[in-house]
């Protein structure tokens, strides 16, 4: 039951061998079973859930919307009106959003139940899940292993069969890399395909909403669900077209460039020999594979830690105590309410990250770093789009390691950047891209990015349901099956 | 800034000090609500004096997640004043972050326009009382949001310091605001001031926005500085929100003598920002620029760039109104009017449009210039209220002037029955017909009075016949006082003198 796909889900309800209300009290149960050592949930709506479920199962079957009736959990930082969304934050406890998120009402209007809320890095800051400041998730595969993050919850939760999928938030790899580090598909769309309405901002020229799913088929479907323009979202464009299953098995004339940058030494071997067979993957389904580089890319991590702390600085200037969220007792005049509030709400990252966007965009300081960091993304996005002339899609391992242990790398901020180092460059360039479950390294999932150009979702979910098909893969790991 | 904008030769009158001239530089902010039916960046409607917090949504709250979208009437209106100024549009233009705290700031930053703003290099012709025009060059015109207001509540006086809580509406918040930066060109709050008047007539003309200063939909900021003539600039303070074209004048009146005399007294001027207090007429100086803010300005990530083509420009600029100066020179030079007059009516669209039919209708202009700027204007400015509300509609005074014009009225007649119009809001004709005020314009009529008259004064008839002209106003007040003043004058001198003639 808990290997299902959100696909297979749409079937049993569809052919009525299970109730909406089955389905969600099955997903509820594996919640309430393994949550207390998961961790991927900060609130789940139980009630809500449930009743959104009977709402559902009164209704005639025909008379349904194909999705109707399947469950969904949300990752924190996504707005749903009347519930409380906090991205993992102090600051933000008991904030109740007025409105729902564009993604969230397109579900809503698609029938989907939301299950609850995901763990995450506080704003979506981190790559572990270590900075929420409510909880620890722990990956499903590894108990004693972070997730990834900064949408670590999002992953653990499809890994550990808590959901059948789930939303996340990519700024610099934050679905991806968590994605691959517990073995699941999760996708970052090209920037724009999906309205950034309701979704709380942490880099705005960077954030996207995507899917993390059991397999490309779901990660297409749920992506069709929520991409499109909105009117609330003036970056927002949506899809040339809509989405359609991918049906693609062999990659006949198709060329993948090799991302050699991203196979440098920060790469552990594990990773290499499970990306090698990836390779090898492509190749047997007739696709061609070749070595390139990106020489602007290895500059990507420096230009991200500018550019996404500048705009983090600013975005987060609202967490101030006057409207909504935390506000400190006891201030004796304004800027004390200021210093307190934000002293007391927001956790250590998140200050450092707050504080390196102040300095970066302060008068003298600004072309140094953040005009240089811009450049340095128009150089990025040029190299990419060099590439793209010569092949269709780009490769490389998602994250250059896999999970790595609970507290290992905390007190080393640069050593948990480096997690996003093969990640962020398709966020600097607005650049779709899809990790998918390539293997696994000592028990552990390896993940495999393909990066596409702009706005080739359709073939980008092609090319990786192909490779999927050749990789075969459908490992859980034993928690999931828990409760069969 | 262009040679051109610059004024001909620095105006007398900057300030005297007693060691010698001081020259006056002034530079002026203005910042203009627009009169969109929306906000800036979300559907809220704009509004004045509602209850607080009634006319707001997610977005202009700042609340997590939102976004702002563009108001495109907004970046039309803020084109329209652009080009009136006679601006460059950028054909690409962008919005930036100027990022601060504040309660009333609900993102913490407001979005505004920096280095990319919508309009640069510009100018407006401002004429003064002596009909002398100089014209003051307009840096930049660009596009941005309005903040939400503080309450302060309890204490004594209802400012800051001293209240026991402060409350914020934002009703305000997010309210299309356009921000007028002119050239350092004024050299005498007086021109100040009418530079300040004209752009305000300009801006009432055009249409976007109520531009009423007391209710803060016109906010004016000055830099102002002195140096010895021909000295380069000095140091230059800002003088914050004053809300009054008399609080401007005084203001930077008060400003000049301040700086002035601690240059005078040996003493520096520090770059800070000060307010003026009509009631003390005194200046405190509210922050220095060593406390000033790093705004951190940069480029707005939640909105793309606005690409303007030619198409658009050229559209929005269609759609002009004939605005003010051209307005005066046509008026001038079409109609005949006095500058004074032409400038009066060109500097107020609706009385200007209204002045243009009442002189087609009456065929004489400079008639109808006289009663729409005299007692027309008059009535309107202690009524406190527009021509658009006007009692008499053109028409109306058409067909009065035309009764003055066929000499059925004098003027004295016609200003009474004017008065009646504007009390009923009926027209002249049937009040004259009704009320028998008329003049008394029948000859055969008033020949019998005069022929009485004459007759019952024998002395005074032998006096003028004898040359004593003067006896005639005699004659003249005696018929007006038996036709209780309607007799037509013109017609009671002619016979009279027939009469006397013998």
């Amino acid at each position: 039951m808990f290997s299902l796909t959100a696909r297979a889900c749409r079937d049993l309800l569809g052919s009525g061998e299970v109730s909406s209300t089955e389905l969600v009290e099955l997903y509820l149960d594996q919640v309430e079973r393994v949550d207390d050592r998961v961790g991927s949930f900060l609130l789940v709506d139980r009630d809500g859930a449930l009743a959104q479920a009977a709402a559902v199962d009164a209704t005639p079957r025909d008379e349904r919307l194909p999705w109707e009736g399947v469950p969904i959990a949300l990752k924190d930082l996504l707005c749903v009106e009347g519930m409380e969304t906090t991205c993992a934050s102090r600051i933000l406890k008991g904030y109740r959003p007025p409105y729902d998120a564009t993604v969230v009402a397109k579900l809503r209007a698609a029938g989907l139940i939301f299950l609850g809320k995901l763990n995450m890095d506080e704003f979506a800051m981190g790559s572990s899940t270590e900075n929420s400041s409510v909880q620890l998730t722990r990956n499903p595969w590894d108990l004693e292993r972070v997730p990834g993050g900064s949408s670590g919850g999002s992953a653990a939760c499809v890994a550990a069969a808590q959901a059948p999928w789930s939303l996340g938030s990519d700024t610099g790899g934050s679905i991806r890399q968590p994605a691959s580090l517990c073995g699941v598909v999760g996708m970052k769309p090209t920037y724009g395909v999906v309205s950034r309405y309701g979704l709380i901002a942490f880099a705005s020229s960077l954030d996207q909403i995507g899917p993390l799913t059991r397999d490309v088929r779901d990660a297409a479907a749920l992506l069709d669900l929520i991409a499109g323009n909105d009117l609330m979202d003036s970056t927002s464009v949506g899809l040339p077209a809509p989405l359609v299953m991918p049906t693609r098995t062999d990659l006949t004339g198709l060329r993948f460039g090799v991302i050699r940058e991203f196979l440098g030494e920060a790469c552990e071997p594990g990773v290499r020999e499970v990306f090698d067979g990836a390779v090898a993957a492509i190749h047997a389904a007739g696709g061609m594979c070749e070595e390139l580089q990106l020489p602007s890319v290895e500059k990507g991590l420096a230009a991200y830690y500018i550019i996404a702390p500048a705009e983090a600085s600013s975005n987060l200037a609202r967490f101030d105590g006057v409207r909504f969220g935390h506000r400190s007792e006891g201030a004796v005049d304004l800027i004390d309410m200021y210093n307190r509030t934000r002293s007391e709400g927001f956790g250590e990252e998140v200050k450092r990250r707050i504080m390196i966007g102040t300095y970066v965009l302060s008068s003298g300081y600004y072309d140094a770093y953040y005009t240089q960091a811009q450049k340095t993304r128009t150089l990025i996005a040029d190299d990419f789009r060099r590439a793209f002339g010569r092949v269709d899609y780009l490769i490389s391992p998602t994250s250059p390691t896999v999970a790595f242990g609970i507290g290992e790398r905390t007190q080393d901020p640069l050593a948990m950047y480096l997690s996003d180092l093969c990640t962020i460059p398709a966020n600097l360039a607005g650049l779709p891209a899809i990790s998918i479950p390539a293997g696994l390294s000592h028990g552990l999932p390896v993940g495999l990015q393909i990066i596409g150009p702009h706005f080739s979702e359709q073939g980008l979910l092609e090319a990786a349901y192909a490779v999927e098909q050749r990789l075969g893969l459908s490992a859980l790991p034993s928690i999931a099956e828990a409760g069969r | 800034m262009s040679g051109e904008t610059r004024p001909h030769s620095p105006a007398p009158g900057g300030g005297d000090g007693t060691s010698g001239e001081w020259e006056v530089v002034i530079g002026l902010e203005i910042h203009v609500q627009l009169s969109t039916n929306t906000k800036m960046f979300c559907s809220c409607p704009v509004t004045f004096g509602e209850e607080p917090n009634t006319h707001t949504c997610p977005v202009c709250l700042g609340h997590p997640g939102t976004l702002p979208v563009a108001n495109e009437r907004a970046v039309e209106y803020a084109t329209r004043i652009a080009l009136a100024l006679g601006c460059r549009i950028a054909d690409h233009t962008i919005f930036h972050r100027k990022n601060y705290f504040y309660p009333d700031l609900p993102k913490a930053y407001q979005i505004s326009q920096y280095d990319l703003p919508l309009g640069v290099g510009g100018h407006l012709d401002v004429e003064l009382d002596d009909g002398s025009v100089f014209p003051v060059g307009v840096t930049r015109v660009h596009m941005e949001e309005d903040a939400g207001k503080l309450v302060h509540a309890g204490g004594a006086t209802g400012r800051i310091h001293g209240a026991d809580y402060s409350l914020v509406d934002f009703n305000r918040g997010g309210t299309p605001l356009v921000e007028v930066v002119s050239e350092p060109d004024m050299r005498t709050p007086e021109q100040a001031r009418a530079y300040l008047t004209q752009l305000k007539g300009l801006l009432e003309h055009l249409g976007v926005s109520d531009v009423n200063m007391e209710e803060g939909s016109l906010r004016c900021d000055a830099n102002v500085s002195v140096r010895r003539p021909g000295a380069p600039l000095g140091v230059k303070t800002e003088l914050k929100n004053m809300n009054s074209f008399r609080y401007v004048q005084r203001g930077l009146e008060a400003e000049i003598e301040r700086q002035i005399a601690a240059l005078e007294d040996g003493e520096r001027i520090v770059q800070a920002t000060v307010h003026f207090d009509p009631v003390t007429g005194s200046i405190t100086t509210l922050r220095s620029k060593e406390e000033a803010h790093d705004y951190r300005y940069f480029p707005e990530p939640d909105l793309v760039p606005i690409e303007i083509d030619e198409a658009y420009v050229e559209r929005v600029r269609a759609s002009l109104p004939e605005l003010p100066a051209a307005r005066r020179r046509r008026f001038v030079a079409d109609y005949g009017l006095q500058a004074g007059d032409a400038g009066i009516l060109a500097a107020n669209r609706p009385l200007g449009d209204y002045f243009e039919r009442v002189a087609e209708l009456s065929g004489d202009a400079r008639l109808s210039a006289n009663w729409v700027t005299g007692d027309l204007s008059a009535h309107l400015n202690s009524a406190g209220v527009g021509v658009e509300e006007s009692a008499v509609a053109p028409e109306a005074l058409a067909g009065l002037l035309a009764l003055l014009g066929d000499g059925t009225l004098s003027s004295r007649l016609a200003k009474e029955v004017f008065q009646v119009m504007l009390e009923t809001g009926r027209e002249a004709e049937a009040i004259v017909r009704e009320r028998g005020v008329g003049q008394i314009s029948d000859a055969g009529e008033l020949e019998e009075i005069i022929a009485a008259i004459v007759e019952a004064n024998p002395g005074p008839t032998e006096e003028f016949r004898q040359g004593r002209e003067k006896v005639l106003s005699f004659f003249v007040g005696q018929v007006m006082k038996q036709t209780k003043g309607q007799a037509n004058p013109q017609l009671v001198n002619e016979l009279l003198r027939k009469h006397l003639a013998g």
